[in-house]
C-alpha cells in the first residue's frame, strides 16, 4: 500500500485554503454592502428590491459561499496532483505503488458531502417555506395576471381596473406592509412572470391557478420579461413593473378607474375603430368595444410602451404598429389592418386621446 | 478491415469493389462495425448541430440583430437541442459501448446482433425524419418547417391549435422511432453484460466501463419508455383528437412536464455515466495505477442510477408545485450530487501518487475533472429551489447544462476517441494536432460557457431570438459568440486529424498504451471474431496479470 | 482468492450465466412496464376530471373475458412444461387453447368497444375519460394482438413439427411475454373497472 499525502504538504495546503476562505468572505461582504437596493436598468438577481427576492438573495449568497469553498478545495487538490505527479522526462518508467483504495479515506469523503448536503438542505427548506407559504397581510393589493401570446393582461379586481403590459404596484413600508399578491393565469400556452429584482419567476399555465407575491421597498421601474417559451414572439413579451409611492399609486388607480376619454375632436378615428374589426379584440371602457383577445386600450396613453415593450409609445410607432405589426413584432397575433392613410392617421389620433 | 480474419502487419488485403464494401457495411451485424456507424453518424450530426448553434450565436451577437427571422431562430434552438441529445450524444454513447463492451468482457459479439443492427437503423431513420421536416413540415406558408416548440416541447404549445402543420409531428415521430432503437440497444446491452462474460469474469471483476454501460442500459429501459408513452399520447392528441394535454378539455400541461422530465432527467445520466466510464478506463492507464476504490465506484454508479429517477421535478420548480413537492425534489437533487462528487474524489485518488502521462486522452480527462466539478457545483446551486426560481429558464441554466454536456461529456468523448482510435483504426493519431485541438477547444469552451452564466444572473431568459440593448447583456453575448468560432476550428482539427491518421498514421500495434483490459489483447483493429480463444480471467486487470506474473492483481484485490 | 487458485479449465467448466433470451425478455418487460405505468398514471390522474360526457359508470365488468385471459397463463405454462417433456401433442393442444382464450378476450374487448362507441357515444376524443380509457385498454389490446401473432406463428411451426424439446428455453421466453400481458391486465382491470368506477 502506498502512502498518501505527506504531513508537511497537507498543512501548507490547509493554510493556503484557509487564507483563500478569509479573502473570499471579505470580498463577498464588500460586494453586498456596495450593492444598490433600488431599481436598475440591468435586471440583476443580486440587486433584490423586494422581500421575496431578498430572501432568495441571502440563500444564494450562502450557497455560493459553500460551493465556492468546495470548488477551492477540490480544484487545489486536482491542480496539485497534476503538477506533482506528472511524469517528467528522465524519470524512470517503473510503475508506481498499485493502490486499490482506502476505506478510511473513502468514508471521510462520503461523510463530509452528506453533512454539506444536510446544511444546504435545511437552509433551502426554510426559504421555500417562507416564500411559498407567506400569508397575505391586511393591506395586500390583489392583482390577477393573465398571460397571452405575446402580452400581459393585468386586472385589479378590488378596483375593477384592467390594463396591459405595464404593472403598477405600491411600494411597501416595513411598518405597515402593503405587498402585492398576484394570481397567475393563462389564456393560451405556458408563460412565466419574471422580474428578477422583485421575485423569483413563477409560471402561468392554462387551466391552472398559480400565485406569487412581491413586496418592493424602493419606487421606480423594474424590468423583466416572459421566461417560458410561448411561441414566436416570446422574446418580446416584456414586463415593466412601476413601483409607485402609495400616494402616486392611488392617483394612478383612480385615473385607471375612469371610463375612456371622450372628445369630439377624434370622432373620425373613433368611427374607424368601431367600424373595423378592432372592437372584436380590444376593450375601451365606456364604448361598444369589449373584446378580450387583445390588450385593454382604455388608458393606452398612460403607458410608456406598446406591443408589450416592443416599442415606445410614440405617434410614429403606434401608427406603424396598427398599419403592420409584422414589421415590429413578426409573429404577433394582431393582424395588419390595411387601412387607408387617412383612416390610419385618424385612428392613431383617436387612440392618442385615450389618456 | 472488411473481411480480414487476421491482420498481419504490413500486409494489405486486395481492395474490393465499392458496391460490395457498402453492402457489407449496410448489412453488418458485427458490433464493431455498428459501433463505428453510430460514431460516424454522431460526428456528422455534431457538425450539423454545431452549425445550428453558430447560427443562433450570430443572431445573438448584438442586440436587435436581424441575421435570421424569429421563426427560423425558434426552429434552430429546437432542432439543435433535439439533434445534440438524440442524434449526437446518444449514438456516441451507444457506439462506443457497442464497440467496447463485448471486447472488454471477452465476448465475440453482442447478445442479439440482428437486434443491434435494427436498433441502429431505427435511430438513424429517426434523425432523417427530424431533418426531413425542413422540407416536409408544411408550415404556415406551405413551405417546409422544422419543429419550433423547443426540445422539450411543452404542452399546450404542441397542441394542434398552437402548432399548425406537421412540424411538431416530425419531432414526435422522429423521437418515437429512435426511442425504439434506444430501447432495443439497451435490452441488448443488459443481456450481453449479464449473460456473455468470459469465464472468471464475475460481475465484481468486470471493467468499470461494462458496469457503467449496464447501469446506463437500465436507465434507458426505465426512462426512455416514459418518453415513448408521452409521445404516443401527444400523437393521440394531435391525430385522434384525444385530450391528454388539452387544457381546454380539462387536460393538464403540467402532466406533460412530469412525463417528459421523468425521461429527461435520467436521460442526462444516460449520457454522462458512459462518460464516467471513459474517464474510469483512461485515467488509471495514464496514471499507471488501478482505479481507486472500484467497489465504491460501482456502488456510486448504481446509486446514481436509482436516485436519478427521483429528481425530475427540479426542472419544474417554477410551475407552482406546493412547498412539500419543491422541498422533496430539492433534497433528492442534492443527494444525487453525493455519489457523483465521490467519483471525482476517486479519480483524484487514482491520479494521486501515480505517474501521470499527459498525452491527449489524459489531457481531455483532466479538463473533464475540472469542468465537471464546476458543472456539478452549478447544479447544486440550481438544486436550491428558491435560487432556482431566479436561475431557471435563464442563460445560467443553458450555461450549466452545456458545461456538463460539452465540458463533461464531449471532453470525455474526445478522450475516448483518441484513446481507442488506435484500436479501432489500427493507426496512431497525430499527438501534436491532438494537443492543438485540446488547447484551442479549452479556450473556446471557456470563452463561451464560463461567460454565458453572467447574462443569466443579469436576467436574460433562454430561447429568445433577440434582446433589448442596455440590459447589461451585450458584451457577454459577444464573447460567448466568439468562443463558438474557436470551438468550431478546434473540432475541424479533430476531424481532420483522425481522418488523415486513419490512412497515414503510424501503425499502432495491439497495445500502444500499455493498458490492462481485454480489448488490448486483440489486434488493432480486432479480427471479426474478436478472440481466437475466449479468454479466462482471474482479476479486474487481466493484462496486468499477464505482464506482471510475479505480482498479479488477483493476489491483492479484495 | 479462490478463483485464482483454480486452473483455467476448472474456471471454464464451473462458469455459468443466465440464459440471454430470458434476460433480454425481462429487460423488454421492464421497458414495457414503464410505458404502461405512464398510461396508468395518466388514467388515475384524470379520474373524475372530465368536464362533460360519459363517465366510467357506463362500464361493465369484463369478468368472462378476464377469466379467459388469465387462464391462458395457466395453459401456456402447462404447454411449455409439456414441450420440455417432449409431449408434443399435449403441447400443441394447450398452445392452441392459449391462442383461443386470447382470441376470445380480444373479441370481447372489441364487442365492448363497439357498444361504448355506438351505444354510449364514447370515443377517444369525447372527453378525458374516453381518452384515457381507450389509450390504456387499447395499448393492452395491442400487446395481446402481438402476443396472438406470436402464438399463431409458433402453433403453425409446431404443426409442421418444427418445434422440438430443445426449443423449450426459447418458447419459455415467449411465454414470459404472455405472462406479462396477463399481469398488465390485472393492473388495468383493477384501475379501470374497480378503482376508476
Amino acid at each position: 500500500m502506498g502512502r498518501f499525502i505527506h504531513r508537511r504538504e497537507l498543512s501548507s495546503l490547509v493554510r493556503s485554503i484557509s487564507d483563500g476562505m478569509r479573502l473570499l468572505a471579505v470580498l463577498l461582504c464588500a460586494a453586498q454592502i456596495c450593492a444598490a437596493q433600488g431599481p436598475s436598468a440591468v435586471p440583476n438577481i443580486f440587486k433584490p428590491a423586494s422581500t421575496p427576492a431578498d430572501s432568495i438573495h441571502k440563500l444564494s449568497v450562502f450557497v455560493l459561499i459553500v460551493t465556492g469553498l468546495i470548488f477551492a478545495v477540490v480544484f487545489s487538490l486536482l491542480a496539485y496532483a497534476v503538477v506533482k505527479f506528472r511524469h517528467r522526462p528522465g524519470q524512470d518508467n517503473r510503475e508506481p505503488a498499485q493502490v486499490y483504495g482506502s476505506n478510511q479515506i473513502e468514508l471521510a469523503w462520503t461523510v463530509i458531502p452528506v453533512l454539506i448536503v444536510l446544511v444546504l438542505f435545511f437552509a433551502t427548506a426554510r426559504v421555500i417555506q417562507s416564500v411559498q407559504n407567506a400569508a397575505p397581510p391586511g393591506g395586500t393589493l390583489e392583482v390577477t395576471a393573465v398571460g397571452h401570446q405575446f402580452w400581459w393582461e393585468f386586472r385589479y379586481p378590488t378596483y375593477g381596473v384592467v390594463t396591459a403590459n405595464e404593472l403598477h404596484i405600491p411600494a411597501s413600508d416595513l411598518g405597515t406592509p402593503t405587498p402585492t399578491f398576484v394570481k397567475l393565469l393563462s389564456a393560451d400556452t405556458d408563460h412565466s412572470f419574471w422580474v428578477p429584482q422583485l421575485a423569483g419567476k413563477t409560471d402561468l399555465i392554462p387551466n391552472r391557478k398559480n400565485s406569487m407575491w412581491m413586496e418592493p421597498h424602493e419606487p421606480g421601474i423594474y424590468l423583466g420579461q416572459c421566461a417560458q417559451y410561448c411561441g414566436t414572439q416570446h422574446a418580446k413579451m416584456l414586463l415593466r413593473v412601476y413601483v409607485d409611492t402609495p400616494t402616486a399609486f392611488q392617483t394612478w388607480i383612480a385615473a385607471q378607474k375612469l371610463p375612456a376619454a371622450d372628445s369630439n375632436a377624434v370622432n373620425a378615428g373613433r368611427r374607424v375603430f368601431e367600424q373595423t374589426a378592432c372592437i372584436n379584440c380590444h376593450t375601451i371602457a365606456g364604448t361598444v368595444a369589449n373584446g378580450r383577445f387583445g390588450p385593454d386600450l382604455t388608458h393606452l396613453m398612460s403607458r410608456q410602451t406598446i406591443a408589450s415593450g416592443a416599442a415606445t409609445n410614440t405617434h410614429e410607432n403606434l401608427k406603424q404598429w396598427i398599419h403592420n405589426p409584422e414589421t415590429m413584432k413578426p409573429g404577433s397575433l394582431m393582424p395588419a389592418m390595411n387601412l387607408s392613410d387617412a383612416d390610419l392617421e385618424a385612428l392613431t389620433l383617436y387612440l392618442e386621446s385615450l389618456k | 478491415m472488411s473481411s480480414e480474419s487476421i491482420s498481419l502487419v504490413g500486409v494489405r488485403a486486395p481492395s474490393q469493389p465499392i458496391g460490395d464494401v457498402l453492402t457489407s457495411w449496410i448489412t453488418t451485424v458485427d458490433h464493431k462495425r455498428l459501433g463505428i456507424l453510430y460514431i460516424l453518424y454522431a460526428v456528422l450530426f455534431l457538425v450539423v448541430g454545431g452549425i445550428e448553434a453558430t447560427i443562433m450565436r450570430i443572431q445573438l451577437i448584438v442586440p436587435n440583430n436581424h441575421f435570421v427571422s424569429p421563426q427560423f431562430f425558434n426552429q434552430m434552438f429546437t432542432v439543435h437541442g433535439t439533434t445534440m441529445i438524440f442524434f449526437v450524444a446518444m449514438p456516441m454513447v451507444f457506439g462506443f459501448g457497442n464497440y467496447l463492451v463485448p471486447l472488454m468482457i471477452g465476448a465475440r459479439d453482442m447478445a442479439f446482433p440482428r437486434l443491434n443492427a435494427f436498433s441502429f437503423w431505427l435511430t438513424a431513420f429517426g434523425g432523417v425524419l427530424l431533418y426531413f421536416s425542413f422540407v416536409g413540415g408544411n408550415g404556415l406558408y406551405g413551405a417546409g418547417a422544422a419543429p419550433d416548440v423547443g426540445w422539450f416541447a411543452y404542452a399546450p404549445l404542441t397542441a394542434k391549435a398552437f402548432s399548425i402543420g406537421h412540424s411538431t409531428d416530425f419531432w414526435t415521430l422522429s423521437l418515437l422511432v429512435s426511442g425504439f432503437g434506444s430501447i432495443g440497444t439497451a435490452v441488448n446491452f443488459v443481456a450481453t453484460i449479464i449473460s456473455m462474460r468470459c469465464p472468471g469474469m464475475t460481475l465484481g471483476k468486470m471493467p468499470l466501463l461494462a458496469w457503467m454501460n449496464l447501469v446506463t442500459a437500465g436507465l434507458v429501459i426505465l426512462a426512455v419508455s416514459p418518453l415513448t408513452a408521452a409521445q404516443v399520447m401527444l400523437c393521440c392528441d394531435r391525430f385522434l383528437g384525444a385530450h391528454f394535454f388539452d387544457t381546454q378539455a380539462g387536460g393538464s400541461a403540467v402532466l406533460w412536464m412530469h412525463f417528459f422530465w421523468i425521461f429527461g432527467h435520467p436521460e442526462v445520466y444516460v449520457l454522462v455515466i458512459p462518460s464516467f466510464a471513459f474517464i474510469s478506463e483512461i485515467v488509471p492507464v495514464f496514471s499507471r495505477k488501478p482505479i481507486f476504490g472500484y467497489p465504491v465506484m460501482v456502488a456510486a454508479t448504481v446509486g446514481i442510477g436509482f436516485v436519478s429517477m427521483t429528481v425530475w421535478a427540479h426542472h419544474m420548480f417554477t410551475v407552482g408545485m406546493n412547498s412539500y413537492a419543491n422541498t422533496f425534489f430539492a433534497i433528492t437533487t442534492m443527494v444525487v450530487g453525493i455519489p457523483t462528487g465521490i467519483k471525482i474524489f476517486n479519480w483524484l485518488g487514482t491520479m494521486w501518487g501515480g505517474r501521470l502521462i499527459l498525452k491527449t486522452p489524459m489531457l481531455f480527462c483532466i479538463a473533464f475533472l475540472f469542468q465537471f466539478l464546476i458543472a456539478g457545483l452549478t447544479g447544486i446551486m440550481l438544486s436550491a429551489a428558491p435560487f432556482n426560481w431566479q436561475l431557471s429558464a435563464s442563460y445560467f441554466v443553458v450555461a450549466h447544462f452545456h458545461y456538463v454536456i460539452v465540458g463533461g461529456i464531449l471532453f470525455a468523448i474526445f478522450a475516448a476517441s483518441y484513446y481507442w482510435f488506435p484500436k479501432i483504426g489500427g493507426r496512431m493519431y497525430n499527438e501534436t494536432l491532438g494537443k492543438v485541438h485540446f488547447w484551442l477547444f479549452v479556450i473556446g469552451f471557456h470563452m463561451t460557457f464560463d461567460f454565458m452564466h453572467i447574462p443569466g444572473l443579469l436576467g436574460m431568459p433562454r430561447r429568445i431570438y433577440t434582446y433589448e440593448a442596455g440590459r447589461g447583456w451585450d458584451i457577454w453575448n459577444l464573447i460567448v459568440t466568439l468562443g463558438a468560432f474557436v470551438q468550431g476550428i478546434a473540432i475541424l482539427i479533430f476531424v481532420c486529424n483522425l481522418l488523415y491518421s486513419r490512412f497515414k498514421g503510424e501503425l499502432a500495434g495491439n497495445d500502444p498504451w500499455d493498458a490492462w483490459t481485454l480489448e488490448w489483447a486483440t489486434s488493432s483493429p480486432p479480427a471479426e471474431y474478436n478472440f481466437a480463444k475466449i479468454p479466462v480471467v482471474r482479476s479486474r486487470r487481466p493484462l496486468w496479470d499477464i505482464k506482471h506474473p510475479e505480482d498479479p492483481d488477483w493476489k491483492y484485490e479484495g | 482468492m479462490s478463483s485464482a487458485e483454480l486452473s483455467a479449465s476448472q474456471i471454464e467448466s464451473q462458469w455459468s450465466q443466465p440464459y440471454k433470451g430470458t434476460v433480454g425478455m425481462l429487460s423488454l418487460i421492464a421497458a414495457e412496464s414503464a410505458i404502461f405505468t405512464i398510461f396508468v398514471v395518466a388514467y388515475i390522474f384524470y379520474i373524475g376530471k372530465s368536464i362533460s360526457g360519459p363517465t366510467p359508470k357506463i362500464l361493465e365488468l369484463p369478468i368472462f373475458a378476464s377469466i379467459c385471459l388469465l387462464s391462458s397463463s395457466l395453459t401456456i405454462h402447462l404447454a411449455v412444461g409439456a414441450l420440455r417433456k417432449a409431449n408434443y401433442s399435449t403441447f400443441k393442444l394447450l398452445w392452441f387453447v392459449t391462442f383461443a382464450l386470447g382470441t376470445i378476450f380480444l373479441t370481447a374487448t372489441g364487442r365492448e368497444w363497439h357498444h361504448l362507441i355506438f351505444d354510449e357515444g364514447l370515443t377517444i376524443s369525447t372527453n378525458l375519460f374516453g381518452t384515457t380509457y381507450y389509450s390504456l385498454v387499447g395499448l393492452h389490446a395491442f400487446h395481446v394482438t402481438v402476443g396472438l401473432v406470436g402464438l399463431l406463428i409458433v402453433f403453425l411451426l409446431s404443426l409442421v413439427a418444427r418445434v422440438k424439446q430443445e426449443h423449450g428455453e426459447r418458447v419459455e421466453v415467449f411465454a414470459l411475454y404472455w405472462h406479462f400481458v396477463d399481469a398488465v391486465w390485472v393492473v388495468v382491470f383493477t384501475v379501470v373497472y374497480i378503482v376508476g368506477r
